[in-house]
């Protein structure tokens, strides 16, 4: 009588559900990345572009293999203000989500005075950000990461908090949950795929904070200031060199957002990217 | 004894606006079948709500299980079923059904007795470590069901509950939800839109009009307990069914009339 | 509350001049408030000699009037005309490269989005380079772009325009993915029915379906031309832009600090323009409730 219709199996593998796809997926993006650098290895042979400008992929692991320590301890400490900026400007973005969900009247008539603020060009700030906390520290660049970072959290972890099927509340409210126990048990774990995406984006954005500032003046051991410093020596490959070194960084942290992501929702049947 | 009184009760929403349900007079007694009948907009469910407490009526009083509709909130005097089984995703079977004993405070042994018993009920015991989006609708709305009476409510208000299935699922559900009724002991009050499906489980049948959302007839179901497929092919099932449809169509007819009267 | 209110018609124009008139006075609230705290934090903060997070003097944080006031003398750096007229001349020219910039951005972007939308190897294999090149570090990259396009003759202003479309073109590339997927289920089947060809259920169904999602990452992008435009401008040595400002009033920060304050005015001005422009363009092109999101 009660024989179970369209049971979907629980899928099997703890590694794969961690991973989230299998590692057969990836084999595009390997084939792609070893015709691009093998490529651009032989372009200059076919196209005119300037070697100095964009040197042979042998040529910067060369130097990068040279520099390698002075280059990862520079992506290091740029890496940690990053991180203090994502992690100031997040915690402070998801904080601010919580208050405007619970009192929504101040949220609604906040909002555009929100999306303004998002619009503006952060950037702008950063010699004043300098100015501040001085132009050798890290706080300036923390402080501009974090604030780089704020805003697409706090957006889209309100948006999330406030996604919640009114049923859902209704059924809250027939079990007669306070607020609080609806915020604990409903609204939060509606938020956290929102939140998680928006980590995602400010991880990325963090480390591009950390390095603009970084151009107003930093200390010389950081990435952005090497990187400009060998502009100024005509040292391009060592430059390409620190692009690189800066961009493994970043991709390293947004995998490891994306990673975490994958441990909390565990429930979820495929995490979108 | 009387579960749920409701004397005068009108809604209506924004400043003159419209006017979902007025002078609801209504009386049901314990282990009733109300079945709550209508077209659209005719205020079932703003009724149902009502006397939930998840919206306050405009006038007129509610009393449920001898308190106010408020009261009997706050004490969890009821479980609710919604169209949508309103399930959440990221608790399993098990989790979804303990939901209201987390609120209330139970310990966690009574609780996973009693979420076990509530999947015996509804016949979902190998499923607890499923999760919602692995199960068929129908199991959904019985993991709805058996969440609502976890904590042994006396009054059971379902909204449609059975809507979004099949024909086949939902007259199966239909027998189920008379042996689950039979086996607590709960009173239920329950809305839908089919006239078949209102015979078929009630005691009474509720049938109401719109414009201003009010009660047109209520119809003694006296069909023999416990029902069962066969009850459906019973000509006195047949008799019951037009009488209800012409309820229907009378009520129908005299909001055609008002419409045209006042232009 | 499930409540099926319907407000009658005849209500409404006294309704919205009210909640005009509320939201005009809102606004007035807000930079009342903001100029009130402020004034109070600097005062507070001057008089008991904090110094966290930073000490506060009329260098670090000069009166909102002295920069408000600063607009209208002549800047340090020369020319006679005041400094918001040299401002907005910086900043047109800037919107310039950023909105060719954002143009080019967002073309490229719902572009790759469709090419991508069409064969799931090729999201497999270009999506993680696509994601990763947002990680490149555009500050770092922009001296080598104008260096080598001005090699080609490209004028220095376009190669900013270039990296403005740098940071423009990924929000739109992913939310036209998205977006295109989203069409209804059956929609399509309905499609399926008629034995629609792929490019006839591109152009009357996903399409219009990705629309929302396209605009919601428009809006992003808008503002984030205006940021890579300036960002090419800082180390390309265009004078002429927001960015050339922004370093020259960086040089003159001692001197007279309301200067970088009222460019950083300017700019966010600049920005905010930028966002409602497309805002408009959403209201007018896609007749639907937008997604109110940034």
């Amino acid at each position: 009588m009660s024989t179970p219709v369209a049971v979907q199996p629980l899928p099997r593998g703890r590694v794969a559900r961690l991973v989230g796809r299998r590692l057969r997926d990836w084999i595009p993006a390997l084939v792609v990345l070893v015709v691009v650098l093998v490529g651009w290895q032989e372009a200059y042979r076919v196209l005119a572009i300037k070697q100095f400008l964009l040197p042979k992929p042998s040529a910067i692991g060369s130097t990068f293999w040279d520099n390698r320590s002075e280059l990862l301890h520079a992506g290091w400490l740029t890496f940690q203000e990053a991180v203090g900026g994502f992690a100031i400007g997040s915690g402070l973005g998801i904080l601010v989500a919580l208050a405007l969900a619970r009192w929504r009247f101040v949220g609604r008539a906040m909002m555009p005075y929100a999306i303004a603020a998002n619009a503006v060009p952060i950037i702008a700030f950063a010699p004043i950000a300098n100015a501040w906390f001085g132009d050798f520290s890290k706080a300036s660049k923390i402080a501009i990461a974090a604030v780089l970072c704020f805003f697409p959290v706090m957006v889209n972890t309100l948006r999330g908090l406030t996604s919640v099927k009114p049923q859902s509340l209704e059924l809250m409210r027939s079990y007669a949950a306070g607020e609080v126990e609806i915020f604990r048990r409903v609204r939060i774990p509606t938020a956290l795929p929102f939140m998680f995406t928006a980590l995602k984006v400010a991880s990325v954005l963090a480390m591009i904070g950390a390095i603009v500032a970084e151009y107003f003046g930093g200390s010389f051991s950081d990435l952005g200031t090497l990187i400009r410093s060998q502009y100024q020596v005509f040292a391009y490959e060592d430059a390409w060199a620190g692009i690189l070194v800066a961009c493994a960084f970043g991709i390293a942290f947004y995998l490891a957002i994306g990673l975490l992501e994958r441990l909390v929702l565990r429930w979820q049947p495929s995490t979108s990217e | 004894m009387s579960v749920v009184v409701l004397e005068g009760i009108s809604k209506q929403f924004g400043r003159g606006g419209t006017t979902a349900v007025q002078g609801i007079d209504l009386e049901i007694d314990e282990r009733e079948f109300v079945s709550l009948i209508g077209p659209s907009g005719c205020g079932k469910s703003t009724l149902l709500r009502i006397i939930g407490d998840l919206i306050e009526p405009s006038s007129g009083k509610a009393v449920v299980n001898g308190k106010t509709a408020r009261q009997a909130r706050v004490q969890r005097d009821y479980g609710i079923v919604f169209q949508d089984a309103v399930l959440y995703d990221w608790r399993n079977v098990t989790k979804n059904i303990a939901l209201p004993l987390e609120l209330a405070g139970w310990s966690r042994k009574r609780r996973q007795d009693r979420v076990r018993e509530m999947m015996e009920l509804v016949e979902l015991g190998d499923f607890g470590s499923h999760y919602p989006w692995q199960l068929s609708g129908g199991m959904q709305q019985r993991v709805s069901i058996a969440r609502a009476l976890s904590f042994d409510p006396p009054l059971l208000l379902m909204d449609e509950p059975f809507g979004a299935l099949d024909e086949m699922t939902r007259e199966r559900l239909n027998l189920e939800l008379l042996r689950i009724w039979e086996q607590s002991g709960s009173t239920i009050v329950f809305v839908t839109h089919s006239i078949a499906e209102a015979v078929f489980l009630s005691t009474r049948v509720v049938v109401m009009s719109s414009r201003p959302g009010r009660i047109t007839d209520v119809i003694p179901i006296e069909l023999p307990q416990p029902r069962t497929a066969v009850t459906r092919e019973q000509p006195r099932f047949f008799e019951l069914v037009t009488r209800v449809r012409e309820a229907l169509h009378l009520g129908a007819e005299l909001d055609r009339a008002a419409a045209e009267a006042t232009g | 509350m499930s409540a099926i209110a319907v407000e009658p018609p005849g209500q409404r124009d006294v309704g919205s001049v009210w909640r005009a008139a509320a939201r005009a006075l809102l606004f007035v609230a807000v930079l009342a408030a903001f100029w009130g705290l402020w004034e109070g934090y600097r005062a507070l903060w001057i008089h008991e000699a904090w110094t966290w997070p930073f000490a506060v003097d009329s260098s670090t944080m000069p009166h909102l009037h002295d920069v408000i006031r600063a607009l209208f003398k002549p800047p340090s750096s020369g020319t006679g005309n005041k400094l918001i007229t040299l401002l907005l001349h910086s900043a047109v020219f800037t919107a310039k490269e950023a909105a060719v910039g954002f143009a080019l951005g967002a073309s490229v972007g719902f572009l790759l989005g469709v090419v991508l939308s069409q064969s799931r190897l090729l999201q497999r294999g270009i999506l993680p380079f696509v994601v990763a090149s947002q990680t490149i570090p555009i500050l770092a990259v922009a001296p080598i772009v104008v260096v080598y396009l001005g090699s080609i003759q490209v004028a220095a202003w376009f190669s900013v325009a270039v990296i403005a479309a740098y940071l423009t073109f990924f929000p739109v590339t992913i939310n036209t993915l998205r977006g295109l997927h989203a069409a209804d289920r059956r929609a399509l089947e309905l499609m399926r029915s008629y034995a629609a060809p792929r490019r006839t259920v591109l152009w009357k169904l996903r399409i219009p379906s990705a629309l929302p999602y396209i605009f919601s990452a428009l809006r992003v992008s808008a503002s984030a031309s205006v940021v890579g435009a300036i960002i090419g401008e800082l180390p390309s040595g265009i004078q002429q832009g927001l960015g050339g400002e922004i370093l020259v009033f960086h040089q003159y920060y001692s001197l007279d600090p309301t200067q970088l304050w009222a460019t950083n005015i300017i700019a966010a001005a600049l920005g905010i323009a930028f966002f409602i422009v497309i805002a408009i363009a959403e209201r007018l092109v896609v007749r639907r409730a937008p997604e109110n999101v940034a």
